[in-house]
């Protein structure tokens, strides 16, 4: 972390008063990007508001480059920081070049007329978000993807130190938001412009983010780097999931696995395997899989899905012990899908199961 | 190259207004039941009056009314653009908010009550009184929109509190038996003949001081169109900004529901043609061009309300009607279309 770019010490937050959520203290350093995750509700976008001065703060001060914000004038505080906020605006009849031109307000003089250092600069935010194409489009005639981009070019026209957004991904497609993130990383890395923002998808808040708030009840419960909050416990206390799972390796959430007596063993390995579950996931069909090395992806996915696995350490030759238990399962199984096995020196023993199922009548062999 | 193009437009428009303005002025100056030959008038009014009835004509009727026709649909037009962006909507205007009717009210109660007592009541007394009565309204107008969300149901609350201003203006003035008072039924509903040139100044002087100020507030007014959280977030100071911005549509309105009665629908109209026109909603030149779009618009109504049937002379509302509700209804069309 270098410089201390945003410090909120004991702030309480909420509307009319009334705080929302209180005791809330963190850091943010230059050229950080940190992320609000949370529960609907649970009072992110009123934090990021109390931050961007659109609510009163009820308690606590927050600094920016070490100087209060209370003590800023309303000029100073825009032109160190700049916001894109869930607010739909529509304006009238104003050009997409209009509105990004609109982030030279804190500027210009008193009439608001751009100057040329002005002009270009307003070219260059809508280079950045790669918007020069929609320059001279209606506002409010361009999709959701491309009115983001020229909001954050908006606010990257107010030359900003610190960005706030609150949940700047929300309506777009994943195209518009891994376009829009990548913007986000360029300008922290690049520019040195610290971004506080709020997201939905913890999936991608754990891939950009180098700091994460969580935010809960009536405060942060945990602040912290994306391995120490995104944990499979963390995750399910922040979001109370009582359903399905959270995998803190790739970020993605499954859904519950189906419970039962398993119906179905499935033979698989290096990832063969993943179609088949969730295919059987959406059929409502208990299954169990095996043997599977620990380090499989199928492993990490049968874990999550399977009813039951049947698991050896990587690299050791398959366990009597393992065979057996797999043996069991398929006999009590109504059908034996084989999703494809790489059979190696260790795993040899898998091809005794294959014949086994075979010799059971049960046994099928799925491809791709 | 755009930039450029739009900069062509811009001085296109205003040389257009100009002109129009400028024809418009001029039949208005020499059309009526009594001809006037163009020298003569000229004649009258290089010498700023002079001797015989068609000076009088000229230089007591025709050109003060010429004047206020223009300085008041400039004010009305200019008014129903801040209220625009006040509300942020572009059906809102002084007429359909129930400003207008509610400056009438109070100025019908203080003509009434001071006409007992002394024969005239000075044009400044007059636009105070309208003053409160639009502040009044916009007050309780205001105090709905902290609960009606909805801009619909806010504009059917500023209709109501307009037909209720209305009759109680209606039952004041029935009731009102002075010749004097008489006069009112004309000017409530809207007219601008009879003015002075005392009124012409005053009323100058107050739409002057208010056009300039909006003019500067054109910055903020730029930020305000994009959502009050921009506004603020890029340092407008949102309280200050609002308040001006509803003293000043309020004054405007106020000032000429005083001196030339409620006027419908120039507030919405004209603006929305301009904005069209200009094919942009920066107040920098919007302000400036609705000022001017309404000037043309209402001296040109004038022209046709006190000529069109002459001797019979139209309530000037009954023309702005006529031209101004399809453009409302059309631009409401499109609104829908568009969504």
């Amino acid at each position: 972390m270098t410089t201390c770019s945003v410090r909120a010490r004991g702030l309480a937050v909420g509307y009319d008063g009334a705080p929302v959520l209180s005791d809330i203290s963190f850091d943010i350093g230059r050229g950080e990007i940190v992320t609000l995750i949370g529960p609907n509700g649970a009072g992110k976008s009123t934090i990021l508001k109390s931050i961007a001065r659109q609510l009163r703060l009820i308690a606590g001060t927050v600094e920016i480059d070490g100087r209060s914000l209370a003590g800023l004038s309303a000029q100073d505080i825009a032109r160190r920081m700049a916001v894109v906020l869930t607010e739909r605006a529509r304006p009238e009849l104003m050009t997409c070049r209009d509105v990004v031109a609109m982030g030279r307000y804190p500027y210009t003089g008193r009439l608001g007329i751009l100057s040329r250092e002005d002009e270009a600069q307003v070219a260059a935010a809508m280079a950045a978000v790669r918007a020069q194409e929609l320059a001279e489009r209606d506002f409010n005639a361009v999709s959701d993807g491309q009115r983001q981009r020229v909001l954050l070019a908006r606010a990257l026209c107010q030359q900003p130190e610190i960005i706030v957004l609150d949940e700047p991904t929300s309506f777009l497609d994943v195209r518009h938001k891994l376009e829009l993130l990548g913007i986000l990383r360029r300008m922290a890395r690049e520019e040195d412009i610290t971004v506080v923002m709020s997201l939905h998808e913890i999936d991608l808040a754990q891939k950009i983010s180098d700091r994460i708030i969580c935010v809960r009840g009536d405060t942060v419960v945990r602040c912290g780097a994306p391995d120490e909050v995104f944990t499979e416990a963390g995750i399910r206390a922040l979001y109370s999931l009582e359903q399905g799972s959270y995998d803190p390796a790739f970020g993605g959430v499954e859904l519950p696995r189906i419970e039962g007596a398993p119906r179905v063993f499935v033979l698989s390995s290096c990832g063969t395997g993943i179609p088949v579950y969730r295919r059987l996931q959406r059929q409502g069909m208990p299954f169990a899989a095996g043997v599977l090395y620990e380090n499989d992806t199928d492993c990490h996915l049968a874990r999550r899905l399977a009813v039951e696995v049947v698991t050896e350490r990587p690299f050791c030759e398959l366990s009597e012990s393992a065979c057996a238990r797999a043996r069991i399962l398929m006999e009590s199984a109504a059908r034996v899908i084989d999703a494809g096995v790489t059979i190696g020196d260790a795993n040899r023993r898998m091809l005794e199961l294959i014949e086994t199922a075979k010799a059971l009548g049960t046994y099928e062999r799925v491809t791709g | 190259m755009r930039e450029n193009r739009q900069r062509v437009r811009y001085a296109a428009v205003f040389a257009a207004l100009i002109a129009a303005l400028g024809v418009v002025a001029a039949l208005n100056v020499g059309v009526g039941s009594v001809s006037i030959s163009a020298r003569e008038i000229l004649g009258v009014i290089l010498r700023r009056g002079g001797e015989g009835v068609q000076a009088g004509i000229i230089w007591q009727i025709r050109l003060p009314r010429l004047i206020m026709a223009a300085i008041l649909g400039g004010a009305l037009s200019l008014s129903g653009f801040l209220l625009q962006t006040f509300f942020g909507n572009p059906i809102a205007g002084p007429f359909v908010l129930g400003i207008s009717s509610g400056a009438k009210l109070t100025v019908a109660l203080t003509m009434i009550l001071v006409l007992e007592r002394v024969r005239v009541v000075s044009s400044w007394a007059l636009v105070a009184a309208a003053f409160a009565g639009s502040l009044l309204c916009v007050g309780f107008i205001l105090l709905l929109s902290r609960r009606l969300r909805h801009m619909a149901t806010l504009l059917v609350a500023g209709i109501m509190i307009g037909y209720i201003c209305s009759a109680a203006t209606d039952f004041v003035i029935t009731f009102a038996s002075e010749s004097d008072i008489v006069n009112l039924r004309g000017w409530s509903l809207g007219s601008f003949s009879g003015m002075s040139w005392e009124r012409v100044g005053v009323a100058a002087a107050i739409t002057a001081a208010s056009l300039l100020a909006a003019f500067l507030l054109s910055k903020p007014m730029g930020a305000y169109q994009l959502g009050e959280a921009y506004a603020r977030s890029l340092g407008v100071n949102i309280r200050a900004f609002r308040t001006a911005l509803i003293l000043l549509s309020s004054l405007l309105s106020a000032c000429v529901t005083a001196f030339a009665g409620p006027i419908s629908f120039v507030g919405i109209a004209v603006p929305h043609l301009v904005k069209r026109c200009l094919n942009t909603s920066r107040p920098l030149v919007v302000i400036p061009a609705s000022f001017l779009g309404g000037a043309v618009f209402c001296a040109a109504c004038d022209l046709i309300a006190r000529t069109a049937f002459a001797p019979t002379e139209l309530n000037i509302s009954t023309v702005t009607s006529v031209f101004g509700a399809p453009v409302v209804i059309a631009m409401m069309l499109r609104r829908q279309k568009e969504r």
